[in-house]
């Protein structure tokens, strides 16, 4: 590259941070050039949002330096700071406020910053979104509230509104040597139908030939492939490696962001169930709804399957479809107790059919964080405590202690309240809760999310003991790792239809990964931008 | 990541989650003070009652520790009290029902416009009294759960609505009269002389403390009240638990407004409907005492007495009439403050995140 005279737009380098003991990122380098699209790449947990929340002033790093326009820049930031020094970011939802108008959150970040003590009106407003937008080639309505713009242009809105303030701190404070212009696009295309996603690159190309220099985070290697110049990748926290992106084939970018292990993972002790003889616990059938299109699979008596793919593939809403939590828009599922049509399906039926649905989100949707733990094990089971005074309070407790004891939740103390427990321990107490009402099938979302890693261990032998029984768990997750070592069968979705199936001995860590970023994409036929989804987004 | 909070959010009911869940939360933390901090943060309220008393006793002996005040105080609250039972039964589900005064007004009309210039015997007045008042309240639960309105929205306007019938089926006049059975049954004999509507709400008090403690609707009321998404993912009928609980309480409103009207044998269009505010103050203070975060059925008693002690003891030292506003409204605010204040600083640093 000829650039390389001018000194580049971002220069970080060492960036080390560690959270507790974990080494989120090791020494890594990153260096974005004025009128470059540079992609950052990496598995989950990868060490990709670390730093740019490093970039952010969100974390503090233990380690590094970070130049801007060839300008040594004192490490940690501030968001203040990070702002005044010509970085913005947009991330996946993009901060726009569904029910107001384009001129209105175009005109958002003003209310905060000086320009407020002036009078807006109405006509401004939308006369400086109009001409802004203008200018970037981006045409809506300024009248339009964003509930009506499709998902592109939403976020094009974003981008232009981002970059907007950066042109006018340009102009104001040019004396200021270290201003550089650094747009980070945090997975801005995720949910969005990918004929739509061309528009949207023209604008980024656009605003790198204005000078400045943009950071795209992506999973999606087409998009990496067509907008980018070079491409850093990080693997583990570290620095996989950076190369333009001309220079590298598919395949040689998934060794770079998956890697070469020699080793394959440990021989599994998995409940050898013998998917063709055993009795089918869950069969699944043409499941549509969220992302998900048409997905159909079934489940064996004694199988743990697993559901992965990329952010925004649409396998972390299955559970959620399949337990009615989410209203699917057509499918069936056949349990052993009944056969369940997805439309009309909600949790109450889908628990007396047999199935339960363990969250991710434990302090938000699964657990009663303000109320003890004999009163979160017991919901469920209500009923069976009842006599002719009452509920058998005592009875309850003693049988929650029992409970509690034989799911090693520590401590066993039925009156403890949920909220005062670590992650593993709440995630244990809920297990015990949901596996305590003897489902059929048990339907979870990243079980082991921000458990340690004695916790982990006792989860996944928790949940062979319950398949050891003739029952099922269907399992969603992004840690490869985990499914690698959990499951008997993992599926790979993308763009919300299945196109992996991996078992036996192609069931590794890396073979997830390698299939997640494989995975042809499919085809759009249909607009994906229902408004009231979208809405949930932002 | 933020496609799980996605997922999550979308999880949420469309109506969000309870409002009153936010007021009183977690129970106070056991663990800094200990057994101290434990009975300070339960029956702190009971101590303060106690010294409220003794405080009013020294002053007046004369007549505030009188056998005649003390059961005029436990008579003339008896309406306030069974009032306050009935509102926090949708409370423990996380909903306000703004209703429940103007509720117990109409029914107090409904019994004595159809005793008096009806002509209907007494039981078939209270009767439909009690089936209106039940009525509005489930009407209440349909309205905000089908279409998701919050209740605290939906009962305003079912309670002025309330107000508007009251003023239809009187004339805006106050109707008396009504079959001596009813003003019998309500003040007219005493134990231990106090005036029998006590034990009326005594006896709704230890029902109300059933239904919380032994039953599984009482277990279910509280898992609504605290995570409506939990509840919803955890099998219940988040919408069928609601309005029961908002029918409930318009069950109770409604034979409150019965024991209003036996009170003196009348029914006036109007003044009912200022016993909103203390029996929101009960229900707030009585949160704050016996299971402290939670609402319950005896704090609310105890905080009902409590509050009226303090009043008529004021009065009783030539404070003038308005002292009572003064003190429900300030009881009020201190006792939603002191929920939030008992719920720690890392609750609600948590909360704003």
């Amino acid at each position: 590259m000829d650039s390389d005279a001018m000194p580049a737009a971002l220069d970080a380098a060492g960036i080390v941070k560690t959270f507790g003991t974990h080494r989120a990122l090791d020494r890594v380098s990153l260096t974005v050039r004025a009128g470059e699209v540079h992609g950052l790449l990496g598995e989950n947990g990868s060490g990709k949002s670390t730093i740019i929340k490093i970039l952010s002033g969100f974390h503090r790093p233990d380690a590094g330096e970070l130049r801007l326009a060839g300008v040594a820049v004192p490490l940690p930031l501030t968001p203040e700071r990070s702002t005044a020094l010509g970085l913005r970011f947009v991330h996946q939802d993009l901060g726009l406020i569904p029910a107001l108008t384009v001129a209105e959150n175009f005109a958002l970040p003003q209310l905060s910053a000086a320009a407020a003590r002036q009078m807006t009106s109405e006509r401004s407003m939308s006369r400086r979104a109009t001409d802004v937008l203008g200018r970037y080639d981006v045409h809506l309505d300024p009248r339009a509230t964003i509930r009506s713009l499709s998902g592109v242009e939403r976020a094009m809105l974003a981008i232009v509104r981002a970059i907007d303030g950066l042109d006018e701190a340009a102009n104001a404070t040019q004396q200021d040597a270290a201003l550089a212009r650094i747009l980070v696009l945090d997975e801005p295309t995720v949910f969005l139908p990918r004929r739509d996603v061309e528009r949207l690159f023209e604008l980024v190309r656009g605003l790198a030939q204005r000078g400045c220099g943009v950071l795209l985070v992506s999973h999606d290697l087409d998009e990496i492939a067509e907008v980018t110049d070079r491409i850093t990748v990080l693997r583990d926290g570290t620095l996989a490696g950076t190369a333009a992106t001309g220079s590298l084939s598919r395949a040689e970018m998934v060794e770079l962001i998956v890697g070469r292990q020699l080793t394959r993972t440990a021989p599994q002790s998995r409940s050898t169930a013998d998917a063709d003889g055993a009795a089918l616990a869950l069969r699944v059938e043409g499941l549509t709804g969220g992302q998900v299109r048409g997905v159909s699979f079934d489940v064996a008596a004694g199988e743990i399957v697993g559901l992965t793919g990329l952010a925004g593939a649409g396998f972390d809403e299955i559970p959620y479809l399949l337990y009615g939590a989410k209203r699917a828009t057509s499918g069936s599922v056949a349990l052993r107790r009944a056969p369940l049509v997805l439309h009309r399906l909600r949790p109450h039926r889908a628990l007396r059919a047999g199935m339960v649905l363990l969250p991710a989100d434990r302090r938000r949707t699964a657990g009663l964080l303000a109320l003890d733990l004999n009163d979160n094990v017991t919901v469920p089971r209500l009923a069976a405590f009842r006599a002719w005074f009452g509920l058998r309070r005592r009875a309850m407790r003693r049988d929650s202690r029992s409970l509690l004891q034989r799911f090693d939740v520590r401590p066993p103390d039925p009156s403890r309240l949920f909220s005062t427990l670590s992650g593993g321990n709440q995630q244990k107490a809920l297990l015990a809760k949901w596996l305590e009402v003897k489902p059929d099938v048990v339907l979870v979302d990243e079980p082991t999310q921000g458990v340690d890693v004695g916790a982990r261990a006792q989860i996944f032998d928790l949940f062979r003991e319950f398949t050891a029984q003739g029952r099922a768990v269907v399992c969603a997750s992004t840690d490869h790792e985990q499914l690698a070592l959990l499951t008997d069968r993992t599926l790979v979705l993308s763009r919300g239809r299945i196109v992996a199936e991996l078992s036996g001995e192609a069931l590794t860590k890396q073979r997830i990964a390698e299939a997640c970023f494989e995975s042809e994409p499919v085809t759009y036929d249909a607009p994906d931008y229902s408004p009231d989804r979208e809405g949930a987004e932002s | 990541m933020t496609t799980e909070t996605t997922v999550a959010d979308e999880v949420g009911e469309p109506a969000g989650e309870p409002t009153v869940a936010i007021v009183a939360g977690d129970p106070p933390r056991r663990t800094a003070s200990g057994w101290f901090g434990h009975i300070a943060g339960n029956y702190g309220l009971l101590i303060v009652w106690l010294l409220v008393i003794i405080a009013f006793g020294a002053a007046k002996p004369e007549s505030f520790l009188t056998h005649a005040n003390l059961a005029s105080i436990l008579g003339s609250q008896a309406v306030i009290a069974v009032l306050t039972l009935g509102v926090i039964i949708p409370m423990s589900t996380g909903d306000f029902d703004l209703s429940v005064a103007s509720n117990l007004t109409l029914s107090a009309m409904v019994v004595a416009v159809l005793n008096v210039n009806e002509g209907w015997p007494l039981w078939g007045a209270i009767a439909a009294a009690v089936g209106v008042g039940t009525m509005i309240g489930v009407v209440n639960g349909l309205v905000a759960t089908w279409l998701g309105i919050d209740p605290f929205i939906v009962t305003l306007g079912t309670g002025t609505v309330a107000n508007g019938l009251t003023l239809w089926i009187s004339g805006s006049n106050t109707i008396a009269g009504v079959s001596d059975g009813l003003v019998n049954a309500v003040v007219g004999s005493r134990w231990l002389g106090v005036p029998v509507e006590f034990y009326y709400a005594l006896g709704l008090c230890i029902v109300v403390w059933w239904v919380f403690e032994y039953t599984r609707t009482g277990r279910l009321f509280l898992v609504v009240g605290q995570s409506r998404t939990v509840a919803r993912l955890s099998g219940i009928r988040v919408a069928r638990t609601r309005i029961i609980a908002l029918g409930a309480a318009g069950f109770i409103a409604a034979w409150a407004g019965v024991l209003y009207t036996g009170n003196s044998g009348a029914a006036d269009p109007s003044s009912g409907t200022q016993l909103l505010l203390p029996s929101f103050a009960g229900a707030f203070l009585g949160a704050t005492v016996i299971k402290a975060g939670r609402f319950n059925a005896w704090g609310s008693l105890i905080a009902v007495y409590f509050l009226v002690t303090g009043i008529s003891g004021l009065q009783l030292l030539g404070v003038p009439n308005y002292v009572q506003d003064l003190f429900y409204g300030g009881a009020l605010i201190i006792a939603v403050g002191l929920s939030r204040l008992s719920r720690g600083r890392a609750a609600r640093e948590e909360e704003e995140r």
